[in-house]
């Protein structure tokens, strides 16, 4: 390496992913310039808590942080934030930023992450409407969660449930507006939305299923004073938060012509069809051999599980991404981990029962189990990761059988 | 304030300083220890912070919760004073303190 001359390595977005990156290359001891270009004006941090911890007001920004900014600038890497990466030049192999500088690059990550899903409704751009994707987005709206004024979530999945379980630890008056006939209906199956379900209900969250939303009303100042159905009626609000989904955020990709479908197209290297340019977290489609087909994944363990697989590319070791994904989240006293994808199951099979203080759904295709939902129960999840990454099969019996302890179900076994 | 050490599975060395009120798993972190990941942000949701603490600590760091001892009963490194380092509150007692490294997160 020492005779090599230095390249530069660019990084556009500060996410979780871009932190993950950065803490890869100095453990790696990556040799080349790292330049981390991010629009926010925070270095890398967790976003699980900004509806959760952070948005109740029990932790501090800081401690948000995945590690101190002087921690990756003692170490050489150059953190650009606050600014936006605006565009990218392939023939030069630079990128114009927002505060009209250049950089140039041998190699190019993109982390770009996502951006919410925006409702185009009549009224959508009243005051008082929230969206949560950032510190900002949870600093507004956690100004606004004041015990007795009527928070409406256009929105039952992770962040709009999340959300539901903070605002009313804080007395909060919640009502969740969810347009499909389950909770989380995209990420679970029916015995967990049904838990959830009860869990919201028994704290006091008023949950109307199969509601769609047309629009918002206004009040006299211009600000949101309730939400239109489409059954009809009006849900009167003080405060509505709109948590409908993420869209990857591919436009600089695109722009400069690289394959995008929902998604930066990567390979299991991370790589994009510019051997310049790799990609990584939330805004891939990417190729993960775990799976059959191309996927996209909104969560942080993807992300941390890309940053390290670009991490060795762009060290020149060959390591394929080939992780089962994960997921966790928590809700009152619930602590939900989820592993695998679950929707492509054909059978369930349930560990426990919702009355119990924790229980798990185990989800089978073909009669290997292919995800696992775990609720107070980490023993489930943490069996769950390893018959999901071996693609065990699995007597459905015992899986249930209470008398078998799940642990006995993965050891002693050769992988096949 | 105080001082941690890390002992990397090849026995390499890594003296951290700490404030109290930080998590062991922070420390490493901040630290850019290798071989600790805390993926999860320190929720006790993924495991990747295993911690397998110096006999003499332990009375001090206590002995993992129910939903920790479910995680870690899972690695095949698990020890006797093993614990998850985001559930490993610093105080001020736990001044010169060492912890080892496992070969492998789960």
């Amino acid at each position: 390496m020492a005779n090599q001359q230095k390249e530069t390595t660019v990084i556009v977005g500060g996410g979780h992913a871009a932190g993950a990156l950065l803490t890869t290359l100095l453990q790696k001891k990556y040799q080349h310039e790292v330049v981390l270009v991010g629009e926010e004006p925070h270095p890398p941090y967790q976003r699980p808590p900004l509806s959760k911890n952070y948005l109740a007001g029990e932790v501090d920004q800081e401690s948000l942080y995945l590690k101190p900014r002087s921690v990756y600038e003692n170490a050489g890497h150059q953190l650009r934030l606050g600014v936006r990466a605006e565009q990218i030049d392939r023939d030069n192999k630079t990128i114009s930023l927002s505060d009209q500088s250049t950089l140039k690059y041998d190699r190019l990550v993109l982390a770009t992450g996502s951006h919410v899903r925006r409702l185009n409704a009549p009224g959508a751009d009243l005051k008082g409407i929230h969206y949560l994707h950032d510190i900002a987005d949870s600093d507004a709206l956690r100004e606004q969660l004041v015990p007795g004024k009527r928070l409406v979530i256009v929105g039952g999945g992770y962040i709009g449930l999340e959300v539901a379980a903070s605002a009313t630890k804080k007395s909060v008056d919640v009502t969740v507006l969810e347009a499909a006939e389950r909770l989380m209906q995209r990420v679970t199956g029916p015995e967990m939305s049904e838990f959830f379900y009860t869990k919201h209900s028994n704290a006091g969250v008023d949950l109307r299923l199969n509601t769609a939303v047309t629009g918002f009303e206004a009040s006299d100042q211009g600000h949101v004073a309730g939400v239109t159905l489409a059954s009809g009626g009006t849900v009167p609000a003080d405060i509505v938060l709109v948590s409908v989904g993420v869209v990857p955020e591919t436009a600089l990709a695109e722009a400069a012509g690289l394959p995008c479908d929902d998604g930066i197209i990567v390979d299991e290297f991370t790589r994009t069809e510019d051997p310049a340019i790799l990609a990584i977290g939330d805004c891939t489609r990417h190729r993960n051999l775990f799976f059959e087909k191309m996927q996209r994944l909104e969560s942080v363990a993807n992300a941390v599980d890309q940053a390290r697989t670009v991490a060795a590319t762009l060290m020149g070791e060959k390591k394929p991404y080939n992780s089962a994904p994960w997921f966790w989240s928590n809700q009152y006293d619930v602590r939900l981990q989820m592993v695998g994808l679950s929707q492509y199951h054909d059978q369930r099979v349930l560990r426990g029962s919702p009355e119990d203080k924790g229980f798990a759904v185990f989800y089978l295709r073909d009669g290997c189990v292919i995800a696992v939902d775990a609720v107070n129960l980490p023993i489930a999840f943490m069996v769950g990761k390893t018959l999901v990454q071996q693609r065990r099969q699995v007597n459905p019996e015992m899986l249930k059988d209470p008398d078998i302890e799940l642990k006995s179900l993965v050891s002693g076994q050769s992988i096949n | 304030m105080g001082k941690i050490t890390f002992i990397e599975h090849d026995q390499t060395e890594h003296v951290a300083e700490f404030k109290a009120g930080s998590s062991v798993m922070q420390i490493a972190v901040d630290n850019l220890i290798p071989g600790i990941d805390g993926d999860c942000g320190g929720e006790c949701a993924c495991g990747t912070c295993h911690v397998i603490v110096s006999d003499d600590w332990f009375r001090k760091t206590g002995t993992p919760g129910g939903e920790e001892e479910q995680m870690l009963s899972m690695t095949p490194e698990r020890a006797s004073t093993s614990r998850l380092g985001c559930q490993v509150v610093i105080t001020d007692e736990m001044d010169g303190m060492t912890v080892h490294l496992p070969e492998f997160q789960m």
